[in-house]
């Protein structure tokens, strides 16, 4: 059910961006379906990474436990071995690299036992690149974490978690918790592109397709607070379907 | 229709039961049997005992002359029926008695013995098994006194007549017992059967007759009825769905095939590959969410979502949800009221719970006018929770409600408004995996669809 639909009409959008993760970065992917794969590996080039492609789950874990890879996208059903099999012999080989599964099986039940098998992030197909690419660059920025950080700060913007105080230029800005929600979620991943369905997990943890804008609306009206009357806007619309909050 | 019966278990555990039936009838008359006649045995050699011992007091007494008196009158027409005599000297000499001989297995030798005479009445011979006891005076007389067992040989015929008759008719009634249950139990059985084979025939709307008495076959015929209820409401909601998705699937798909053949039939710029390109991935869109609507009404009438012990607080999830919504309201111009009493807990499934209340939130934002009103209310009524979503739309008229919660099913004044028509069907089943009571109300004027949930 995480799937953004792509945005007809580019007016006043953003392209997407290069990878913002460093150069560079070595993604194993292990997927059967040639024409997945190929979609996968061409994306993943063109946004800067270099990948690698595995067609069965025993050549991908070989390739896996090599070690040299920054983080693999495992494909739930493959022949040989099955993805979640592959992710379990990792994880029990204590490696940390960062999963994101691949799956035809949409439902939540499933996404939860794709999690517990040890991936990081369960991404269902049909999905849009962007997506893909939005998920993978956030499981990569995972390492780097700031979870010890009392205030986060954008520019001018900074939020206080312990206070649960946002400032902008030195003007306190109320916020409803919801919108709080939002904005820390947004902050955690500064710079990286987060998109509708990963707002939609993150800040209220729903799974289901929501269908409508809801998302949107949360997110405009929290630019309302937080842009109206400045000059340098924060939060940033992507084609694609994403937003990011970054200064620049 | 004969080996049919004969194999019914109805008929087969009644026969069983009659010879159960008649076993214990024989071993209860035979034990009568052999324990009356072993009274009666007991009786004949005590009786004969005692003759003997009167007969040898007397002979002691009075001498061998008395004896042979006592004897000939004993065994004499006036001594009575079945006594057997003999008296015989050292030589066996018959002295008197009537025994015409000595019985050569009678012997000298003081003793019991079982012996098979003829007897000679009225002219016919016939044969008597005697029982007696030889006895030997003093001076060497044998002295032979016995019964005729006649009498006992009588009894013994008595008693394999009285379970003769007492097994054959209760044997016979028995089996017409077993034939009467078999015949029944088969023909409610082939009720069930021809039932059923009507069905597999294709027709559908078949159901097993009941006898009204409410016994076993009736609880299983009503069972077996609520099932063909069941697996008809699923065959018509399949065919539905077969209908609708043909509509609902081809339209999209008709568009996105049109509009790429248009983009190939000539040579265009970048620019307009691009819409087409957009144009059709939004149809595409389009069909994926209505096939994900469908698996997700799919997954919750398989009940595949095991509720299993995940208890969940009803209040925090709608007020989340209509936090979530309440941006969008306002935004089209409508106003959402939550109103949501604190700490209700349920046993239920948060996302397709979630998903279910948020297609009803959406629909009444949808359907509202502008200006208009919804409101997420929860509240608990004994022992149930009672979740509403109302709206100041048009409503549903009373006769459309219930056809609403199927699949696909969009009124003709819905038509113009997005959506798969999955919506409410999806709520539907939602509800029926968390034994809720689904209701659409009157809320004059909109919609109020009302969710009666247990309480954990």
């Amino acid at each position: 059910m995480t799937r953004t639909p792509y945005c007809s009409g580019s007016e006043g959008r953003e392209a997407w961006p290069q990878s913002r993760v460093g150069d560079g970065m070595r993604i194993l992917v292990i997927e059967d379906d040639a024409k997945t794969a190929d979609y996968i590996l061409k994306g993943l080039g063109e946004a800067g990474h270099r990948a690698d492609h595995a067609v069965d789950g025993r050549e991908g874990l070989h390739r896996a436990t090599g070690g040299e890879y920054d983080a693999l996208i495992v494909d739930r059903m493959l022949p040989g071995l099955d993805g979640l099999s592959i992710v379990r012999a990792i994880r029990a080989a204590d490696m940390t690299v960062p999963v994101l599964i691949l799956s035809a099986l949409a439902h939540v039940d499933e996404r939860v036992t794709g999690l517990r098998a040890g991936g990081d992030d369960y991404l269902t197909k049909p999905f849009a690149f962007s997506e893909l690419l939005a998920r993978l660059e956030a499981l990569l920025r995972r390492p780097h974490a700031i979870a010890q950080q009392t205030v986060l700060t954008v520019g001018d913007l900074s939020m206080d978690l312990l206070a649960r105080r946002v400032v902008r230029a030195g003007q306190p800005i109320e916020l409803r918790p919801q919108e709080y929600k939002l904005l820390e979620y947004l902050l955690r991943h500064a710079g990286d592109v987060v998109t509708r369905t990963m707002l939609f997990e993150g800040v209220w943890d729903f799974h289901f397709d929501p269908q409508t804008n809801v998302v949107d609306v949360h997110v405009s009206r929290l630019r309302q607070k937080i842009d109206k009357g400045f000059d340098k806007p924060l939060i940033h619309t992507h084609r694609g379907g994403g937003y990011s909050i970054r200064a620049d | 229709m004969l080996t049919r019966l004969l194999r019914t278990s109805g008929f087969q555990v009644a026969v069983l039961y009659v010879l159960l039936l008649g076993v214990t009838l024989v071993a209860l008359l035979g034990f009568i049997y052999w324990s009356t006649s072993s009274l009666i045995d007991a009786q004949l050699n005590e009786t004969i005992e005692a003759e003997i011992r009167g007969l040898d007091e007397q002979y002691r007494a009075e001498g061998i002359g008395r004896l042979v008196e006592v004897i000939a009158e004993r065994s004499g027409p006036r001594g009575g029926g079945d006594g057997v005599y003999g008296l015989a000297t050292p030589g066996f000499a018959m002295l008197a008695g009537n025994l015409t001989a000595w019985p050569r297995e009678a012997s000298a030798a003081d003793g019991w013995r079982e012996l098979s005479l003829a007897r000679n009445l009225n002219g016919a011979t016939t044969r008597h098994v005697v029982r007696g006891r030889v006895f030997v005076l003093k001076g060497g007389y044998h002295l032979f006194v016995g019964r005729d067992t006649a009498e006992r040989s009588l009894f013994k015929e008595i008693m394999i007549n009285a379970i003769v008759w007492a097994l054959l008719p209760a044997l016979a009634l028995g089996l017409l017992g077993s034939v009467l249950i078999g015949r029944y139990a088969l023909r409610r059985v082939d009720a069930v059967r021809a039932t059923s084979e009507e069905i597999l025939a294709g027709d559908l709307t078949r159901r097993v007759p009941l006898a009204g008495s409410g016994d076993e076959f009736d609880r299983l015929a009503e069972t077996i009825n609520r099932m063909l209820e069941q697996s008809e409401t699923l065959m018509t909601g399949m065919r539905t769905v077969t209908d609708s998705l043909a509509h609902d699937l081809r339209s999209p798909l008709t568009r996105a095939k049109t509009g790429i053949e248009l983009a190939l039939r000539r040579e265009s710029d970048i620019a307009t590959y691009r819409q087409t390109l957009e144009q059709t991935n939004g149809e595409l869109e389009t069909i994926l969410r209505t096939f994900e609507a469908l698996i997700s009404i799919a997954h919750a009438e398989t009940g595949m979502n095991r509720l299993a012990d995940s208890s969940l607080d009803l209040s925090q999830l709608l007020g989340d949800l209509a936090d979530l919504y309440q941006p969008m309201a306002e935004e089209a111009g409508r106003v959402l009221v939550g109103e949501v009493a604190p700490g209700i807990m349920i046993r239920g499934h948060r996302e397709l719970l979630g998903q279910a209340v948020a297609n009803l939130i959406d629909n009444a934002i949808k359907f509202t006018p502008e200006g208009g009103e919804i409101r997420v209310v929860l509240g608990r009524e004994g022992d149930t929770a009672v979740l509403a979503v109302a709206d100041s739309g048009p409503g549903i008229p009373a006769a459309d409600r219930e056809r609403v919660l199927q699949r696909f099913v969009r009124l003709d004044a819905s038509r113009g408004t997005p959506g798969s028509g999955l919506g409410l069907s999806l709520v539907a089943a939602v509800a029926r995996l968390h034994g809720a009571a689904l209701a659409l109300a009157d809320n004059e004027p909109g919609l109020r669809v009302i969710l009666r949930l247990p309480l954990a």
